[in-house]
């Protein structure tokens, strides 16, 4: 019997595959049958600060500024008592994912301001998040701001939460650092129970019609996986906190991969808002199969066992691929010209 | 809910909460002052909340008042327990089956806020006309005067009804105390069990109809029996007065408030006496107590019944002493011997005298007058003049009091009284913006102090006529005693003013109300120090002549950087309370923080935060100016209207702007309602903080932006290059682009600065980039008052070059067509709005010809509220005639226009064939053939019938003086009928199917917002699925009305459905269609609303939005192509190319569904969502229908 099991920001997990932050998290169903076919964990839609602020401007415009000052009306839309804001779903959709799931719940929260990330920190620790994903996306469009200051200021909100909270936080990351191995030590020393690497955002595109810049997303593809395997490859050995591998998870071969490079989960979203919550139960044999095929008896035997560490040319991990190719007609070891 | 509480409520929501407690059904249609006792009613039966027997009240929205009382009638007679709520001409409509449910002796109560009825002009103010009108239904009327008194006389007049089997209307006046926010004790469920026993309910019950038990009732009888069943109620009539006092005394044994029907107050030896019902009853108590106390035999007497009345009980309430009766009616009876109150009391003691009675020594000498009409103000000075007016040997009989009537010397002179009595009463004004917050923190400060503590407060609020850049006047007073001053707040009576808005600082005489000592509050920019110089130079000398106390904040640097915005409503309220002196500082700001907390709460934590961020640094950045001893200022108050103006508009028009319409004596007023046009271009009210400017370098002179423009503020000009000699430096202007233009001709884009409202609409439709800078177009906004200076320049320039001539202009293209003089400008609609561009358009294309019938809402508010009117006349004095009938019957009033100038024009080619004229034969026949189907032959017309008018100048007989008199309608009218769609598709749309059906040349535009606009929002047929709207808190569940397919159906109809932003030559194209039409033209015209929940500056984005999804599609139905054998449909939009989903997230009319029914609001969209496309395929497959034959066939026929 092969042991699937896996440690995830302290907690054992039954498996490594973890849906990450997605739309089928807002759905109930969605997420028994993802527990059905397998998840260990789920990590649930974000909760974007921006959207809660905006969401509270909506409520405050429709209770106090409908009015414009005419005589025969004062509102245009009814402001009724029953109006619950993304935040009161939000805790809804949490307390109802705990009651009706059995596997951890990871509550995702993406904040704009110190108070938001802590005050909403606190909100989901209180309706019974098991762990918290501090999903951390800032641009520094200020370009008088140095990288350091970025840096500082991730720390500085992850301070901040970990005195509020008592669960275990998680930092979902880009990889738009100058050093990632050094910042994700920084965040360790902070107190982060563990990084998600990395984060996709939407890119900027030009409308060529109206010549207006409008945000794009496309679901990901394998390939994006590969830079998240470099780091977590070489962060494998160096630091203690969890590793969690994201973007571009869609197979079984992905996901072993992740886990060979040293992951200790492996997110998905893509490939299940493609394929449904019963793709995870399709990647979940396939790991099986191939550890079977290979003879590993555990995944903990498997984690990293292609780290930067132990690979048999971790040099690989720090190159880039041109160099790789213009060498690529160079003999194996061993083998005489 | 179960015990007895205190609320700080508006007199509707005390009315609502009774009668959603007390009956099973609610039938209701929006209109002011009600329309807030049915959006509650509905909005409580969507959360759930139950009536007295645990059952939740039915809420139905009707197409009219009238169809919402003949669901009243069938649901009373069916025998649930049954109520509406109306007013004004929604009572009216609602007579008809008053008089079957009195008939019947029904048990019901109809809740009216009472409220002028539309005469000379429409008003939406308080008076009695209305209910005064159904005084012979059958109805009992019961007056109730306070918001206390709302909440126990709707539970009174119910207990009343059930008991007495006579329906009764619980009246209180419109606004006053409709509107009015001031503390009720809501009566426990077991005062309203004791009120309502079941079996006076279940007694109602059993009268029902039903086939268990049947009866037959509405029969039709004859002159045998008729007249003997009309008296066969009378014992009922009878009874019901002492049924109403018992109720009055049960109620006082529950609740300790007792009530009579007539109740004195005043002396026991009272003289002189005062007669009177409604709010300005309140306002004589108090009067009438001061002079009392001052030694002053006087008296006063409350009507509480008027119908059925009870003159033995009137007597009996009145002093013996009493010599002179003073009886006061709001309301007025053209041409009767008195009004309604009057006369009952002049019949009453003339019986009781008559018949023996003996209690006054001699016959009361007894006077009517009238007062208070439209909610005109009725103060103690006036009722202290009535009273005096008493004392005179021969007292003035039918007077009037609160006007100055130079014409027929009816009026009383008076003088402003301030009530000692009242000196422990704080009274504070507000002068706020309608969208900066202030109504809504003073309602919250009213409930603050209301509810928190134990002194009495009141708040009333003064709004304006204008949607854009809305004034608000809020008036609160607060002591320790109930509050009845049922008027505003005075001159030299506050001791509180706060001006939120700095630019009111050169528009109003806010300090005249100050009182003496008191606090005066600035929002200003600028320091403590150099506040002091932006007062105007009278107000410094108020500030040193009263003494007052003079602060100052930057209010909006303390939103800002509380991350509130430019919402200043919380930084004022908090000065407020920490320098007005009302409540302890402290203890004020500690409960301003839990109000907040309790507003806000868990669903709202950081706006909590941001509140409490601005509430502290509100007192850190409130300061005390040092008011110097001299005046130091040289400006001084805006004159309301600038330049050399007609006398007309200097002597009526500027007053009103300045605000005192209220001294315009009767003489000076239209006695007809018949006003001038072009007045709205002298009120300049300078409400844009950016206007735009245009880049001539990149402009293509496409012709977008006047286009869009919805107040008509940015106009296009083609002229030549010598008539730009003297022009400003400054004006631009560039060689126009096209070759229908004449060489060297130079065309203009120019905004009117001061009447420009900044919505930027014209920015966001603008198609050029710049090259090299995609963030600018060829208009860009910035900053108004930089520019004001030379843009007004710009402007008068630009109104004095000659306009281009309409003959030549190319029509079917926007550059041509918008260099047609508007004819509808510098409107009060909303910044942005979405209906006006349409009218603007109109007028255009046709306005020099135009008669226009507009139905009530929106349209007429803007188009024809006083004091100014955006309708205006071209330089030969031609422009629309415009009027406004009724909400209802628009389309037959546009039929009446299109009958009366036929019939003119037939007379006049009757009269050209008139042998005693012998006129130029040939001329007859040109005008006879003409063909005026496009400005030319309409101008060539023109000319003719100027010929004509010279021929018959030189003929002396009466058929030439008949001709003159009509020759004018020998040159083509076109004749429109406007409104929205509350209009089109509910009230109006039996009249409107009849227009179309008539075959009749009549252009039927329908301004569609999809709701209610004007009165807020309320569902209207047109209203999509899945919309919120008031009476539809839960998503509309079902689908817009096609009214398109209905007007196609009749075949004869030509049927245009346009969206200005989506596609604009299609709304050119269906607007030059229409009026071609010799036969009723409907267009239907997607106006994007505030009431969307959208931001206006997206007006166009979301027009675009609405096609794409198919939300509507673009067509022209015109049945003139059958005989060319083409199909009469042509779909100008293609198949929705976006999610309907997509359109609906962006209108918080649908995403807040989401919020508040996630469920419905999912099933909503899905629904809405097959709608769309099955109406697309549908409209696709007519559209595509072969009608060659029909070619045939009518070439055959």
């Amino acid at each position: 019997m092969i042991d699937l099991s896996t440690t995830y920001l302290g907690m054992k997990l039954k498996n490594p595959l973890v849906p990450s932050a997605s739309p089928l998290a807002k759905d109930l169903n969605a997420c028994k049958r993802l527990e059905d076919a397998g998840a260990s964990a789920i990590v649930m839609n974000s909760l974007f600060e921006e959207e809660v602020n905006a969401d509270e401007e909506r409520l405050d415009h429709l209770m106090h500024f409908q009015d414009i000052g005419h005589f025969e009306a004062a509102s245009y839309l009814p402001a009724e008592e029953s109006y619950k804001t993304q935040l009161e779903s939000y805790l809804e959709q949490l307390e109802s994912l705990k009651q009706s799931l059995e596997i951890p719940v990871i509550a995702s929260l993406n904040g704009t301001t110190p108070s938001g990330w802590t005050r909403h920190a606190k909100q989901l620790q209180e309706a019974g998040a098991n762990a918290l994903e501090l999903n951390v996306y800032y641009m520094p469009a200020d370009i008088t701001q140095s990288s350091d200051a970025v840096e500082v200021r991730y720390v500085d909100i992850l301070t901040e939460v970990k005195k509020q909270v008592d669960i275990p936080v998680i930092m979902k990351l880009s990889s738009q650092f100058s050093s990632v191995g050094n910042f994700v030590q920084k965040l360790e020393s902070a107190g982060a129970n563990g990084v998600s690497l990395f984060n996709r955002y939407y890119l900027p595109d030009i409308d060529l019609d109206t010549l207006e810049v409008i945000p794009s997303l496309k679901l990901s593809s394998s390939v994006e996986s590969r830079l998240s395997m470099r780091w977590i490859a070489l962060l494998r050995g160096r630091v203690n906190l969890t590793l969690a591998a994201t973007s571009g998870i869609h197979s079984a071969d992905d996901a072993i991969k992740m886990l060979l490079a040293g992951a200790d989960v492996t997110h998905m979203c893509s490939a299940l808002l493609r394929h449904g919550p019963d793709h995870l139960t399709e990647v979940l044999k396939g790991i099986e199969s191939w550890m079977e095929e290979n003879e590993y008896s555990s995944v903990t035997q498997l984690k990293g066992s292609v780290s930067h560490a132990k690979a048999t040319d971790p040099t690989a991990f720090e190159r880039s691929n041109y160099i790789k190719i213009l060498n690529s007609f160079d003999s194996p070891d061993g083998v005489w010209r | 809910m179960s015990k007895e509480h205190k609320l700080t409520i508006e007199g509707n929501e005390a009315a609502a909460y009774i009668a959603h407690r007390t009956n099973e059904v609610i039938a209701i249609y929006p209109i002011t002052p009600s329309s807030a006792m049915g959006e509650m009613s509905d909005a409580w039966s969507n959360q759930g909340r139950k009536n007295l027997w645990g059952a939740v009240p039915e809420v139905v929205e009707m197409q009219s008042e009238a169809g919402a009382a003949g669901t009243v009638h069938g649901s009373l007679q069916s025998g649930a327990l049954t109520t509406t709520f109306t007013s004004s001409q929604g009572l009216l409509l609602m007579i008809p089956n008053m008089y079957k449910i009195a008939g019947e002796l029904t048990s019901a109560v109809f809740h009216v806020a009472a409220r002028s009825l539309a005469a000379q002009g429409l008003s939406i103010f308080g008076d009695h006309s209305d209910v005064m009108a159904v005084r012979q239904t059958g109805f009992a009327l019961l007056s109730s005067n306070s918001v206390q008194e709302v909440m126990d006389f709707a539970l009174i007049a119910q207990s009343v009804t059930l008991k007495a089997r006579i329906p009764v209307i619980h009246f209180f006046d419109g606004f006053r105390t409709s509107h009015e926010v001031n503390e009720a004790h809501v009566p426990s469920d077991d005062v309203l069990r004791a009120m309502l026993p079941d079996t006076l309910i279940r007694a109602h019950r059993k009268r029902a109809l039903t086939p268990d038990a049947p009866v037959l009732r509405g029969t039709s009888q004859n002159p045998d029996l008729y007249f003997q069943g009309r008296e066969s109620v009378n014992p009922y009539y009878e009874a019901m007065p002492s049924i109403v006092q018992n109720c009055f005394d049960e109620f006082a044994a529950l609740t300790g408030r007792q009530y009579h029907l007539f109740e004195y107050h005043g002396a026991t030896d009272a003289e002189r006496l005062l007669i009177l019902m409604g709010s300005g009853a309140e306002a004589a108590i108090e009067t009438v107590e001061e002079m009392v106390n001052s030694g002053e035999k006087v008296g006063m007497l409350k009507v509480r019944l008027f119908r059925p009345l009870s003159a033995t009980d009137l007597i009996d309430a009145i002093p013996a002493s009493v010599k002179k009766i003073a009886v006061l009616d709001r309301t007025k009876e053209p041409g009767a011997h008195g009004e309604p109150l009057y006369k009952d009391i002049v019949t009453a003691l003339a019986e009781y005298i008559g018949e023996g009675g003996d209690r006054f020594a001699a016959m009361p000498r007894i006077i009517g007058g009238r007062y208070g009409l439209s909610s005109k103000e009725f103060t103690p000075g006036m009722i202290k003049s009535v009273l005096d007016e008493l004392l005179k040997e021969t007292p003035k009989n039918h007077f009037t009091i609160g006007i100055h009537d130079d014409l027929s010397h009816s009026s009383l002179e008076w003088d402003e009284l301030t009530l000692a009595a009242n000196a422990n009463v704080t009274r504070c004004m507000f002068y706020g913006l309608g969208s900066d917050g202030t109504v809504s923190a003073n309602k919250n400060s009213i409930k603050i102090i209301g509810e928190g503590t134990d002194l009495y407060a009141q708040g009333y609020f003064v709004y304006d006529s204008k949607k854009a850049g809305a004034v608000t006047i809020s008036h609160l007073r607060f002591g320790p005693n109930a509050i009845r001053s049922t008027y505003l707040i005075g001159n030299n009576e506050a001791h509180f003013i706060a001006c939120h808005q700095p630019v009111f600082l050169e528009r109003y005489d806010m300090l005249a109300h100050a009182a003496e000592g008191g606090v005066f509050l600035l929002n200003s920019p600028h320091s403590a120090d150099e506040a002091w110089h932006d007062l105007t130079q009278k107000m410094q000398q108020q500030i040193i002549d009263k003494q007052l106390q003079f602060y100052v904040i930057d209010a909006y640097k303390v939103a800002t950087e509380s991350g509130m915005g430019r919402r200043i409503n919380t930084v004022m309220q908090t000065c407020f309370f920490a320098i007005s002196g009302v409540l302890e500082k402290d203890d004020a700001i500690a409960k301003i923080k839990q109000a907040v907390e309790k507003t806000y709460g868990r669903k709202g934590a950081k706006i909590v935060e941001r509140n409490f961020a601005a509430i502290d640094a509100s007192l850190a950045h409130l300061h005390r100016v040092e008011v110097p001893r001299e005046v130091t200022s040289h400006s001084i108050m805006h004159p309301p209207v600038a330049g050399h103006v007609p006398d007309f508009v200097k002597n009526i028009t500027s007053e009103i702007i300045a605000g005192r319409g209220n001294a315009i004596p009767v003489s000076f007023m239209p006695n007809d309602g018949t006003w001038p046009l072009g007045t709205a271009a002298y009120e300049k009210r300078n409400l844009a903080l950016e206007i735009p400017v245009w880049d001539e370098d990149i402009c293509i002179h496409c012709g977008k932006c006047p286009f869009v423009c919805p107040h008509a503020a940015i106009r296009s000009k083609v002229f030549s290059q010598d008539a730009v000699a003297d022009a400003p430096e400054g004006f631009k202007h560039v060689p126009v682009k096209g070759r229908e233009f004449e060489k060297g001709s130079q065309i203009t884009y120019q905004v009117a600065p001061e009447d420009c409202t900044g919505c930027g609409l014209c920015v966001e439709i603008c198609p050029v980039k710049d090259k090299s800078n995609a963030s600018r177009k060829a208009l860009n906004m910035a900053p108004q008052p930089p520019l004001r200076e030379q843009e007004r320049k710009n402007w008068k320039f630009f109104l004095s070059l000659p306009e281009y001539d309409r003959e030549q202009i190319r029509w079917n293209g926007m550059k041509g067509a918008m260099l047609a003089q508007p004819l509808f400008e510098f409107s009060g609609a909303c910044v942005g709005c979405g209906e006006t561009p349409y009218i603007k358009l109109a007028t255009q294309l046709f306005g020099d010809r135009m008669v226009i019938a507009n139905a009530t809402g929106c349209s007429s508010i803007y188009g024809g509220n006083l004091p100014t009117t955006p309708y205006t006349t071209n330089k030969d004095g031609r422009g629309p005639a415009w009027s406004n009938s009724l909400f209802e019957d628009n389309g037959e009033f546009g039929l009446g226009f299109r009958l009366a100038i036929d019939a003119h024009r037939d007379f006049a080619l009757q009269l050209l064939q008139e042998p005693g004229l012998n006129l130029d034969a040939q001329l007859i026949n040109e005008i006879l053939q003409a063909d005026q189907s496009n400005e030319p032959g309409i101008y060539e017309q023109r000319g003719r019938v100027d010929l004509l008018k010279a021929q018959l100048a030189g003929i002396d007989n009466e058929a030439a003086r008949n001709l003159e008199s009509v020759a004018d309608y020998l040159v083509k009218k076109s004749i429109w009928t406007i409104g929205g769609d509350g209009w089109a598709y509910d009230i109006g749309f039996g009249g409107l199917d009849h227009l179309m059906a008539s075959g009749r040349n009549v252009n039927i535009l329908v301004l569609d917002t999809e709701v209610y606009s004007n009165t807020g929002g309320q569902m209207s047929k047109s209203t999509p699925i899945g919309a919120v709207a008031k009476f539809a808190a839960g998503g509309k569940s079902v689908a817009k009305k096609d009214l398109s397919m209905i007007a196609m159906a009749y075949e004869h109809v030509y049927v245009g459905h346009v969206a200005f932003g989506a596609k604009d030559l299609q709304t050119l194209k269906t607007f030059i269609e229409a009026e071609s039409y010799d036969g009723p033209s409907l267009i239907i015209a997607y106006s994007p609303c505030i009431a969307h929940g959208v931001d206006l500056s997206h007006n166009i984005r979301q027009q675009e939005l609405v096609v794409n999804s198919g939300h509507m599609n673009l067509l022209r139905y015109d049945p003139r192509r059958v005989a060319k054998g083409k199909n009469p449909l042509q779909l100008d939009s293609k198949k929705p190319s976006i999610p309907y989903k997509e359109f609906a997230q962006t209108e918080a009319r649908f995403s807040m569904l989401w919020r508040t029914h996630p469920e419905a609001a999912d099933e909503l969209m899905k629904k809405a969502q097959a709608g769309v496309m099955e109406r697309f395929h549908h409209y696709e497959q007519l559209a595509s229908l072969d009608y060659s034959d029909s070619k045939n066939e009518g070439e055959q026929s």
